[in-house]
């Protein structure tokens, strides 16, 4: 079978007890494939180890067993291929939003001029709307414009993929709701392959294709993959209107407020559901469960034509 | 409305601490005027007693004595007329010398060791015991043991500055770096900024606001010890003019000295605390 380009198979993760005595589990047998250009998404509850999961991603933690294979390579560290944006901004306050950017800049393309650097920093800074700012320091920014910046630095890395913790969990809602609108116009120019995690129900059905549903933890694993049945090109202003947006909103919410317990430990480790866990499409008229390898076929072929990603297509 | 009131009160404090000085010079003045002739006595013998019998005036000298005696030194601060006899910017220039030898070595020390311990858990264990030992001990206990190896008093006094400014930077530097937030150091790894590149576009400057508080405090303490380490080894400084005017018993020029470590101890802070606010960063 044909590995996806982002694999993580069989993870898990365990913390000694503090007596000594034993481990906890926070989450085993994780299986989920993400295709190239395709954007991930995943929703569980506080202590599901769903950041524990993209920080094995990016390098920054260890899993106990299983292992991550990006692009037919082993995740062993961080890799400049594989962009955290962070909950928090996590600029340097001591850097310019420029110096922030070409740091990363600098860090790609080791043997260019500092011009080259600040031409390729400040053009992703216009991406995401910041000329005219670059030389302020994070804290004369307002906080969609440090996340900004925090978005500017993982794209000006031009990464294979893009990986975002929370990202705008931290925002107020219409702050939220324009840089929301911001990753989709990039995302629409880039095809920047995406796994981001976060709590907010409608942010996964504004910019998923597909939202991994994780149960409780401890010893929590993805339940399902649900499906984004909702057109391509959606947008905030419409989103609600069409017939498939209640059924796929009442499924995630129903998930995460009752079924996302009562799942926890219902596959069995080492089960063909923990393999290939069922995919699922809301819609209008009764949710259908597809076959995940049946899935993963049809994706191989949609994503055929696919703009190679983290290239920003003529700035 | 913000900006006039804030001026306000800096006019009303400054005119406080001018009324607080014109009081204390004042009281200083009258209680060590004289009183007047006291008792009728031969002036043979009066002679002998001098002012302090005679005049019922103190030993102590006044605001007066002292200015025109400081104005003296203004005047030519860097005379030379001998071992016991050099002007007070020479000895100022003495010590500020030993001083800043003694602090420099001390930061080439502090701030590699202090990063090592910072990033290192292993390390910061296993140097601690020596460190808790070494750091509450009054860094003029070493200056025997300094004497004796160095053989020099002059150096003896360097080292004893060098000993006494390290512990501040060391801890400070250990716990600036350590205490990196952890978001910052993720940034790096994802950057794939390399062990140098973390230490100098990262970690420094991410800890220099703390580091540059421990340089402040050592740079306070060096300058306390800096008089006490003079007193002992004698020759030239600061610290050993004051002990040399004590036993010309000259009273006036130890004043002076006084005035002059407080004055030269307050620019050396301002000067460090101008450089920890040029790499301050709000967050």
């Amino acid at each position: 079978m044909r590995t996806p380009f982002i694999s993580v198979q069989g993870l898990k993760k365990s913390f000694p007890e503090p007596n000594g005595k034993g481990a906890l589990t926070v989450f085993e047998d994780v299986w989920f494939g993400v295709e190239k250009g395709e954007f991930a998404c995943i929703i569980g509850h506080s202590g599901c180890g769903k950041s524990t999961i993209l920080n094995v991603l990016a390098g920054l933690d260890e899993a106990t067993d299983g292992v991550i294979v990006v692009n037919n390579q082993h995740v062993m560290g961080p890799s400049l291929d594989r962009a955290v944006i962070f909950q928090g901004h996590a600029l340097m306050p001591w850097l310019t939003a420029l110096g922030n950017v070409e740091l990363a800049v600098s860090s790609r393309h080791k043997e260019w001029t500092k011009a080259q650097v600040r031409d390729h920093a400040m053009r992703y800074l216009d991406l995401v709307h910041l000329t005219g700012s670059e030389n302020k320091k994070p804290q004369q920014l307002s906080g969609g414009m440090k996340q900004r910046v925090g978005i500017a630095r993982a794209l000006s890395l031009e990464p294979q993929i893009l990986l975002m913790d929370e990202p705008f969990s931290a925002l107020d809602a219409l702050t939220r709701g324009s840089l929301q609108d911001e990753v989709i116009s990039i995302r629409a120019k880039t095809r920047q392959t995406t796994f981001m995690i976060t709590h907010d129900v409608d942010e996964a059905m504004l910019l998923a294709d597909k939202i991994l549903l994780m149960t409780n933890g401890p010893n929590a694993s993805v339940a399902e993959i649900v499906e984004n049945t909702l057109p391509k090109d959606r947008s905030r202003i419409d989103l609600h209107k069409h017939p498939n947006y209640y059924p796929l909103r009442n499924h995630l919410i129903d998930f995460l407020v009752t079924r996302s317990k009562e799942l926890r430990g219902v596959a069995p480790v080492g089960s063909e559901a923990r393999r290939n866990p069922p995919i699922v499409r809301p819609a209008l008229g009764g949710t259908t469960h597809a076959v995940a390898a049946a899935h993963q076929e049809q994706t191989r072929e949609a994503d055929g034509a696919a703009l190679p990603p983290g290239r920003v297509s003529a700035a | 409305m913000a900006t006039r009131s804030w001026a306000s009160t800096n006019v009303k404090a400054s005119l406080v601490s001018v009324i607080i000085l014109a009081l204390f010079l004042t009281g200083w003045h009258l209680a060590v005027g004289g009183t007047g002739p006291t008792t009728k006595m031969d002036p043979e013998y009066a002679k002998l007693m001098g002012i302090t019998a005679t005049q019922g005036k103190s030993a102590m000298p006044g605001p007066m004595d002292v200015a025109a005696k400081l104005w003296e030194h203004l005047r030519d601060p860097f005379y030379d007329r001998g071992t016991n006899d050099k002007g007070l910017g020479i000895q100022l220039a003495y010590s500020v010398a030993r001083v800043a030898l003694g602090y420099l070595l001390a930061v080439l020390v502090a701030i590699p060791v202090g990063f090592l311990i910072g990033m290192s858990p292993l390390m910061s264990r296993a140097l601690d015991p020596f460190i808790q030992i070494l750091k509450p001990i009054s860094p003029l206990a070493w200056m025997p043991l300094a004497l004796y190896t160095i053989k020099d008093s002059g150096i003896s006094a360097i080292f004893v500055i060098f000993i006494c400014s390290l512990w501040p930077m060391l801890l400070n530097t250990a716990f600036g770096v350590s205490s990196v937030r952890r978001e910052w150091i993720n940034v790096a790894k994802t950057l794939e900024l390399g062990p140098a590149r973390t230490a100098f576009r990262v970690i420094l400057p991410a800890a220099a606001p703390t580091i540059f508080t421990g340089m402040r405090i050592s740079i306070g303490i060096a300058w306390l010890v800096i008089v006490a380490a003079e007193m002992l080894v004698g020759g030239t400084g600061i610290g050993y003019f004051v002990w040399n005017e004590w036993n010309n018993l000259s009273i006036t020029n130890v004043i002076i000295a006084i005035l002059t470590i407080g004055v030269v101890g307050m620019i050396l802070d301002q000067g460090m605390a101008r450089l920890q606010r040029m790499v301050a960063y709000a967050d």
